[in-house]
């Protein structure tokens, strides 16, 4: 007789056990939540159901607390978990070590999917990674004009270096557009030929407020800048798309602005330092003339010429005064050659028509010209050309 | 009060003449007039510098919000 072939209860739900819990380990399933029931323990119940089943599921309390939310009925959400059976109750759950809102979990699938592909194409190489200047003239900056953000930036701005200038391109930084509205807003800054750097950003938020500046368009705007962009966009811990693509990623608006902004007291300290240096310069130079003015007063080659000029001046006096001297004798030399000359000439003139038979009369040095002349009663003189008569006048004596 | 120049490119130009000046002037074998010149030079312009740096408040210029798409 063969004895019929069966298992116990036990057996067979063992087996199940065995082969459910081999076959469905860390599965990643979608569902609907119903009938959530946080424990007091700690540990969430709940169900986890869609058009067509349902499962129910348990996620322990040590799990739970790494979730950043409550999940509600009715909301959707992806977990990842393992089948558990219970033998006691013959059923069976989905014991879940991670949850993710869909929400999320789509926007991050999309993230890992842009970044990924924008990778590929080159857009986050460091190699084209601009330097960024420290001193500059005009900060561009494409955020929301009333957002905190903006506030602080120009706080951190007057703080640090007043004499800066900031360019707003207002932009839409959530929302339906926003990312649209950054990109034109690099665009319109990436008119002006003066900007020396671009930072876009705006406050931390959840994932879905950052989520303009994980969009391609604003990779694209970012990469496409022609001025360095930096990229300060929430809270430290949040990274997007576009601090991938810019030249360099601030962890928020604020640091941004420390980053490209020297600070007003190093700049007075280093304006300090060079007037001391002027001063010092100056004085090294002044003494440095002075050593070098005393050394050449006392050294010889200066001492002996002042003597020579002393006795070369005494030369020169002496030589000043016989070159006088000589001249005046020549002079007085020239003066009595002139004038015997002078005389010569006058008498060489004359004699030659006296030869000639004529005579002159003078008269007291005078030469008479005209009868009239002529004082007949006073001495003159007659003169011929080899000596003259002197003629006694008729003074006193009648005629 | 006194007029302060907080122009940026003003204060940039400056800034670089200091420099210029600090260089010339380690010249030691500078004539003495000019060293003098170019300290009285470097003096003044760095004041300059500081007084704009002490009273320039950051100028904003906001772009017209024309390219919302909304």
């Amino acid at each position: 007789m063969q004895l019929p072939q069966y298992k116990t209860i036990t057996r067979l739900t063992s087996e199940i056990k065995g082969t459910l819990e081999q076959g469905f380990k860390f599965e990643t399933v979608i569902g609907e939540v119903s009938n959530f029931k946080p424990h007091y323990s700690g540990h969430w119940y709940f169900t986890l159901k869609d058009a067509g089943a349902q499962i129910s599921c348990c996620m322990w309390a040590g799990n739970n607390k790494k979730v950043n939310f409550t999940p509600k009925d009715g909301s959707q959400i992806v977990v990842t978990g393992s089948i558990t059976v219970y033998p006691p109750r013959g059923n069976y759950q989905l014991d879940i070590t991670d949850m993710k809102n869909t929400g999320v979990g789509d926007l991050q699938v999309a993230f890992e999917f842009l970044k990924e592909k924008l990778g590929k194409e080159g857009l986050f190489e460091t190699a084209r990674k601009r330097e960024i200047r420290t001193f500059p003239s005009k900060i561009g900056i494409v955020t929301s004009p009333t957002g905190a953000a903006f506030q602080d930036m120009i706080s951190v701005a007057n703080r640090r270096f007043p004499l800066v200038e900031l360019i707003l391109a207002p932009a839409k930084v959530q929302g339906e557009g926003a990312a649209m509205s950054i990109a034109n807003g690099i665009a319109a800054l990436n008119e002006f030929p003066d900007i020396d750097v671009i930072i876009i950003g705006r406050g931390g938020g959840s994932l879905e407020d950052l989520w303009a500046f994980n969009e391609e368009i604003t990779a694209r705007a970012v990469f496409n800048s022609r001025i360095p962009i930096i990229s300060a966009v929430g809270h430290e811990v949040d990274f997007t798309i576009s601090d991938f693509v810019a030249d360099r990623r601030a962890a928020t608006p604020t640091a941004a602005m420390e980053l490209v902004t020297p600070d007003k007291m190093k700049v007075a300290s280093a304006l300090n330092d060079f007037m001391n240096n002027f001063g010092a310069a100056v004085s090294a130079n002044l003494s440095g003339k002075k050593d070098s003015v005393l050394r050449f007063i006392n050294s010889p080659v200066v001492k002996t010429p002042v003597n020579i000029i002393k006795m070369n001046s005494q030369k020169l006096d002496l030589a000043a005064m016989r070159l006088d001297n000589i001249m005046n004798t020549n002079l007085k030399d020239l003066k009595n050659r002139v004038n015997s000359a002078i005389l010569h000439l006058k008498s060489n003139d004359h004699n030659r028509i006296l030869k000639k038979g004529f005579v002159f009369v003078t008269q007291n040095d005078k030469f008479i010209k005209s009868s009239q002349e002529l004082r007949i009663k006073d001495q003159f003189q007659l003169n011929f050309f080899d000596g003259k008569i002197l003629i006694e006048g008729n003074n006193g004596k009648s005629k | 009060m006194e007029k302060v120049n907080s122009d940026i490119t003003a204060f940039k130009i400056k800034l670089e003449r200091i420099e210029e000046i600090s260089e010339l002037l380690e010249d030691q074998d500078l004539d003495l007039e000019q060293a003098i010149k170019l300290y009285e030079e470097g003096m003044i312009l760095s004041q300059e510098c500081l007084k704009s740096l002490q009273a320039a408040e950051v100028k904003i210029t906001e772009l017209k919000n024309s390219f919302n798409t909304l």
